[in-house]
């Protein structure tokens, strides 16, 4: 089960927080298709947020296609993301590295350069999640008030 | 539209005859299910509207309405924990919660109550006078939602509990709004605590209100803008202005869109509410006044 950790002074809308982590969860492998995501009590007890602010997220999901909301049962995984999960032969190589950069002297700074560096000489760029997100709730914000 | 929880149509109180005004021309309506933040400075008639609706005070004149009906009607289906949290101090928590179900036949919910009280790790047989204030404060929270309110009413209810309980119970509050649809309101002029929990806010300046409606709605409807000190910003609504030189920073809301070379950033909930209440004169936001501000 995921377990949603909130950061208020971060600058990301509390909803946006929840779609990324779960976000990262699938891509993680700790969220697998069929699994339940916690229920709106279940997360605003741990984490003292609205209600509201959860279904908002999860519907945000649904309408990615990830989730499916089942009537009484809850919130289900439709689909994973991406293909590296926690237990990968490649996360054994990039831990390996990670190791043998931090015995060769780099610090967190040095390696997250390197590493965004090799990033991009790999993949093409692409724009940034929040502000897609952002965009959308800007046209639908414009919407409801015209 | 849906149900409603609270709504007060030219709401006002005042204290003896030749007392001031504490609520006057309060008129707003607050839809069930939601978790409500009442804000404004000390003295502004927070807790004077708490026990118009909680009907522990009758009205000078208009009307309050609570879940359909007069507040006195309405009580058994309203939970109130009031700023000085009353409980009978000679009591055990254990009696305590005994009168609690007794006082509610047919509604109490005992394991929530009981499981309140356990989470701040109180021994039952201890009595309410050996408790510290945020104690009593969980044991009153207890009592309340423990009756299993339709409309809980929580007048400074965090403001005397460590940030560890004050998590907690507010986690505990959400769970009951989930689960019920409890409809939740609670006064602080703590706002930051309040920003992620609720999704109403009533702004209280000066024994009026200021700014009534869907947290969402309101921030939407404001913007900080940055511009050069001689831009004229009519038509927008100028809430806050303060110049800083060549610039001129203020918090409006727009009639309009604004031109493109205007630095513009959202509001958080804090600036928001103190803008509002820097400037008393700025007009108020509520539902009937945003009929007559956009445009149709």
């Amino acid at each position: 089960m995921v377990e949603y950790r909130i950061d208020r002074h971060s600058g990301v809308a509390t909803y946006v927080q929840i779609v990324q982590q779960t976000k990262q969860a699938l891509r993680l492998g700790h969220l697998e298709p069929g699994d339940r995501l916690p229920t709106a009590r279940e997360v605003v007890e741990a984490t003292a947020i609205n209600p509201n602010t959860v279904l908002k997220a999860y519907r945000e999901l649904e309408r990615e296609g990830l989730v499916e909301a089942r009537r009484g049962l809850g919130t289900f995984v439709r689909r994973s993301l991406g293909a590296a999960p926690a237990d990968s032969p490649l996360r054994g190589e990039l831990d390996a590295w990670a190791e043998r950069a931090r015995t060769s002297g780099l610090d967190r700074d040095d390696v997250a350069a390197l590493f965004t560096a090799v990033l991009e000489t790999h993949f093409a760029a692409r724009p940034a999640k929040k502000s897609q997100v952002d965009k959308t709730q800007a046209e639908k914000i414009q919407g409801d008030r015209s | 539209m849906t149900e409603t929880a609270l709504e007060a149509t030219a709401l006002g109180k005042r204290f003896g005859r030749k007392g001031g005004w504490a609520l006057r021309d309060c008129a707003f309506r607050l839809p069930a299910g939601r978790v409500c933040a009442v804000v404004g400075p000390n003295g502004a008639g927070k807790s004077t509207l708490l026990a118009l609706a909680a009907g522990l005070l009758a009205p000078t004149e208009g009307t309050v309405t609570v879940l359909g009906t007069h507040p006195g009607q309405a009580r058994p289906r309203v939970g109130f924990v009031a700023q000085d949290k009353p409980l009978y101090h000679q009591l055990s928590i254990a009696e305590m919660l005994r009168v609690g179900a007794d006082l509610n036949p047919g509604r109490w919910d005992a394991a929530t109550a009981e499981r309140i009280v356990a989470g701040g790790d109180l021994d039952p047989r201890k009595r309410i006078r050996a408790l510290s204030g945020g104690q009593r404060t969980r044991v009153a929270l207890a009592l309340a939602l423990g009756k299993r309110p339709e409309l809980l009413l929580l007048d400074e209810p965090m403001a005397d509990l460590d940030p560890l309980a004050r998590h907690e119970l507010m986690g505990v509050l959400m769970a009951q709004t989930a689960e019920y649809g409890t409809t939740i309101v609670m006064s602080s002029h703590v706002v930051a605590e309040l920003e992620d929990s609720c999704d109403h806010l009533l702004l209280v300046g000066d024994g009026r209100i200021r700014l009534s409606g869907e947290l969402d709605e309101l921030l939407a409807a404001h913007t900080r803008v940055s511009v050069p000190a001689e831009t004229d910003l009519a038509p927008h609504t100028v809430v806050e202005s303060r110049g800083t030189g060549r610039q001129v920073s203020a918090l409006i809301r727009p009639a309009g869109p604004l031109p493109g070379d205007w630095r513009t950033t959202a509001p958080s909930l804090e600036e928001l509410v103190l803008s509002h209440l820097r400037s008393p004169e700025a007009p108020a936001l509520t539902p009937a006044a945003r009929t007559e501000e956009l445009p149709a």
